[in-house]
C-alpha cells in the first residue's frame, strides 16, 4: 500500500487513483471504502468509475471538471474516509453442484492436490471468498482466499464455450462464470443461479467488496429444483449483511 | 406523423442500434458499448433535432436497405458508404426529408468504416441499464441484443410536434475525409513507466497497420514490437475507450467500444477524446500514427469538438440558401464539387431531371468539343 494515493492519466476523460500495487485484503478494503465514498460524494462531472484490486479508474467530463480539480477532490474524499470503519457489505451464498458433467475438472484438481474429490469440495466450500473486483465479462468476480492446496494451473488450451454458472479454479484464484464464455479455468462445479441478468437492477449481486461462499448441492434433484425456481423467477439469492 | 416505422429489407454487414453507451455499470463488469465514432453519432442526432444521446443505426462498411413506411427526416454521418434514396445519390452530414415508401440504400464504401443514420425521434428499443446500445457479445441491448436482420421492423420514438428543419455542417467546416492513414493524438500512460525509452519512441515513431483481427472490441495492430522494461503484466485495472494495450509480444491492441472494462496488460497511452471518432473509422489495412500531446491540448481539442456540435445545431438552412439545388448533366444527377472537394450543390432526393432550368454548355478538351445539357433543379 502506498503512503499517498498515486494518480495516472487514462486519456483525457479517465483518472486512475492507485492506492497500492499488490493483491491483498487490506488494500482491497481501502478500495472498497474509497468507492463507497466516491459513490456518495456525487462529484460533478464524474459519470462512471471502475474499482479494481488496488485502484479506482474515475471517468469524468472535461467540460465540467479537470484531472487537477478531480485529484484535489479525491484526495480530500480519501482523507475523510475512516479507515478503521469497515463499510457494510454482503455475503452471497452460491449453491453449487460439484463434479460430474457440472465440474469436468474436479478429478484433475483432486489428483493435482493429492486429495479425494470430497476433500476438494470440503476445502472449496469452506471459505468466504472476497470479491476483489468484477471484470473480464459481465458479472465475473475475481475471488481471493482459495486454500493453497487447491491452487491448480489453467488448461493448456482454453475451452471455446463454458456454460453459464460454471465454477472454476485458475492458479490461486477461484471464480464463477455468470454468462457463457470461452475460458481456461479448471471447472469443478456449476451453480444453477443466474448471477447476471441484464434486466435486473443491479444486474448482478456480485460487486467488489462483497463476499461469496459456495454451498455444495447434494443431489441432481436439488440442482434441478433450484434451476426451475430460478427460471420461474421465484428463487431468492441468499445474502447476509456483514 | 411523429412515429416512423422502418422495414429492414437488407441488413448490411453489421447494422446495430447504438447511443453514447452504457455508463454506470462498469463496476458490475458491464462493457460500455455505444457508437464507435461518438462524434458522428452525436452530429447525426443534432442534424435531425434529436437529443445527442438518442439511439441511431451504426452501419459497418456495407449499409442496409431500409424501407420507410412514414414520412420523416434523417441524417447520415460518418463514413461515406454511397447512400441513395430511391437510387439517387444523397449527401452525408445534412438533414434529408423522407417520404412514405422511400428506400434508403447504400453502395460501395468510399471513405471510412462506420456510418450513422439518425431518424427523427430516435430508434425505439428498450433501455437496458440506462442505454439503448447493442452489446453483441452479451446478447443484450439494442434490437433484441443482436445486429439487424432482413425482415426486422424498427420503430422510432415520437418526434412530438417538431417540424422538419434542414441543418448541415457550418460553411467553414468540410465534411471529414477519413482517408487510409489516421494520425491519432494520445495522452501517454497510465503505464508509460513500464516501457523503455526505446519502447516509447518505437510506439511514437512507427506506423502501425490495423489487422484483420479487428472488431468493435478492439483493433490488433501489426508493426514494430514495443519494448517493456520488464513485465507486460499488471494487476488488472480499468481500460478506457482508445487505450493502447501492449501485451508480452510487444504488439499493440487498441481497446474500443465493446472492450472488457478491465485488463491485465500494460497500457502505454490512450487516444484523446477528440480523435476517438477517427479511430472508430479505421478499417483493416489502414495505417495509424501516434502523437503524444499534453492534457491541456487534449482538453482544447475536446472543447473545439463540443463547439463544432453546437455550431451544427445552429446551422439551419433556409429555403433561399443558395445551394438548395441539384445539378443534372445530360439528365443524370451529378455530384458537383469545388476544387477543395466541398459539394457545390445539395442532392435533393425527390427532384427529377426535366422539371428544372436547362442550359446548353460546351467545353473543349484537346481541341475536341463536348456538349452538355446542364439543368439546375430547386426544391419543390
Amino acid at each position: 500500500m502506498y503512503e499517498k494515493p498515486r494518480f495516472f492519466h487514462a486519456g483525457d476523460q479517465g483518472l486512475v487513483m492507485e492506492l497500492g500495487d499488490s493483491i491483498n485484503v487490506e488494500l482491497n478494503q481501502r478500495v472498497y471504502n474509497l468507492q463507497v465514498a466516491i459513490e456518495k460524494a456525487e462529484i460533478p462531472g464524474v459519470f462512471d468509475f471502475m474499482p479494481t484490486y488496488r485502484s479506482v479508474l474515475i471517468y469524468y467530463d472535461p467540460s465540467q471538471t479537470s484531472a487537477k480539480n478531480l485529484e484535489d477532490t479525491l484526495i480530500q474524499i480519501d482523507k475523510n474516509v475512516d479507515q478503521d470503519y469497515k463499510e457494510p457489505t454482503v455475503l452471497i451464498r452460491i449453491p453449487t453442484m460439484y463434479g460430474g458433467e457440472y465440474g469436468p475438472d474436479l478429478e484433475f484438481v483432486a489428483h493435482h492436490a493429492n486429495l479425494t474429490t470430497d476433500e476438494v469440495i470440503t476445502l472449496h466450500s469452506k471459505n468466504e471468498y472476497l470479491v476483489y473486483m468484477v471484470g473480464f465479462s459481465p458479472g465475473f468476480p475475481y475471488l481471493g482466499g482459495l486454500d493453497d492446496k487447491l491452487h491448480t494451473p489453467r488448461l493448456d488450451t482454453p475451452r471455446t464455450e463454458i456454460p453459464a454458472g460454471s465454477v472454476g479454479i485458475a492458479d490461486s484464484q477461484t471464480g464463477v462464470y455468470p454468462i457463457a464464455s470461452p475460458g481456461g479455468w479448471r471447472l469443478i462445479g456449476r451453480t444453477p443461479l443466474s448471477l447476471f441478468d441484464h434486466k435486473r437492477e443491479p444486474p448482478t449481486p456480485l460487486r467488489s467488496g462483497a463476499y461469496v461462499q459456495f454451498e455444495p448441492i447434494q443431489s441432481e434433484r436439488e440442482y434441478q429444483k433450484i434451476e426451475t425456481e430460478v427460471q420461474k423467477g421465484i428463487y431468492t439469492i441468499a445474502t447476509e449483511q456483514m | 406523423m411523429s412515429i416512423s416505422t422502418i422495414e429492414i429489407q437488407e441488413p448490411g454487414l453489421q447494422t446495430t442500434v447504438q447511443d453514447k453507451g452504457r455508463y454506470g455499470y462498469q463496476r458490475y463488469g458491464v462493457p460500455v458499448s455505444g457508437a464507435m465514432d461518438p462524434f458522428a453519432l452525436r452530429a447525426a442526432n443534432i442534424l435531425v433535432g434529436n437529443n445527442d444521446n438518442d439511439a441511431v443505426l451504426e452501419l459497418t462498411a456495407l449499409g442496409p436497405k431500409l424501407l420507410f413506411k412514414n414520412p420523416t427526416w434523417v441524417a447520415i454521418t460518418g463514413a461515406n458508404l454511397s447512400p441513395t434514396i430511391n437510387r439517387k445519390p444523397i449527401s452525408n452530414w445534412e438533414t434529408l426529408k423522407i417520404e412514405e415508401d422511400d428506400i434508403l440504400a447504400f453502395g460501395p464504401p468510399k471513405d471510412g468504416m462506420r456510418a450513422y443514420i439518425a431518424i427523427a425521434g430516435g430508434i425505439d428499443v428498450p433501455q437496458i441499464m440506462g442505454s439503448r446500445s447493442t452489446y453483441l457479445k452479451g446478447d443484450f441491448g439494442g434490437f433484441e441484443g443482436r445486429a439487424l436482420q432482413a425482415g426486422d421492423v424498427v420503430s422510432t420514438l415520437s418526434s412530438g410536434d417538431r417540424e422538419y428543419i434542414k441543418r448541415r455542417l457550418p460553411t467553414e467546416m468540410s465534411p471529414p475525409n477519413y482517408g487510409e492513414t489516421h494520425d491519432l493524438r494520445v495522452i501517454m500512460g497510465p503505464q508509460e513507466s513500464y516501457f523503455t525509452t526505446k519502447g516509447v519512441s518505437t510506439f511514437l515513431e512507427s506506423t502501425y497497420t490495423v489487422s484483420m483481427d479487428s472488431d468493435r472490441m478492439g483493433y490488433r495492430l501489426d508493426g514494430p514490437s514495443i519494448e517493456h522494461v520488464d513485465s507486460a503484466d499488471i494487476i488488472s485495472d480499468g481500460t478506457p475507450f482508445g487505450t493502447v494495450q501492449i501485451p508480452g509480444d510487444g504488439t499493440p491492441i487498441i481497446l474500443l467500444a465493446d472492450r472488457g472494462i478491465s485488463g491485465g496488460y500494460t497500457k502505454i497511452a490512450t487516444v484523446i477524446s477528440a480523435d476517438i471518432g477517427k479511430l472508430g473509422q479505421a478499417m483493416p489495412g489502414n495505417k495509424l500514427n501516434f502523437e503524444s500531446v499534453s492534457l491541456e491540448e487534449a482538453y482544447d481539442a475536446y472543447n473545439n469538438q463540443e463547439n463544432t456540435l453546437i455550431q451544427i445545431a445552429e446551422t439551419i438552412v433556409t429555403a433561399d440558401s443558395i445551394n438548395q439545388f441539384t445539378i443534372a448533366i445530360n439528365e443524370q444527377i451529378a455530384e458537383v464539387a469545388d476544387s477543395s472537394g466541398k459539394p457545390l450543390a445539395t442532392l435533393l432526393p425527390h427532384w427529377k431531371p426535366g422539371s428544372g432550368k436547362q442550359h446548353k454548355v460546351t467545353a473543349s478538351v484537346n481541341d475536341k468539343i463536348h456538349e452538355f445539357d446542364v439543368e439546375i433543379g430547386f426544391a419543390e
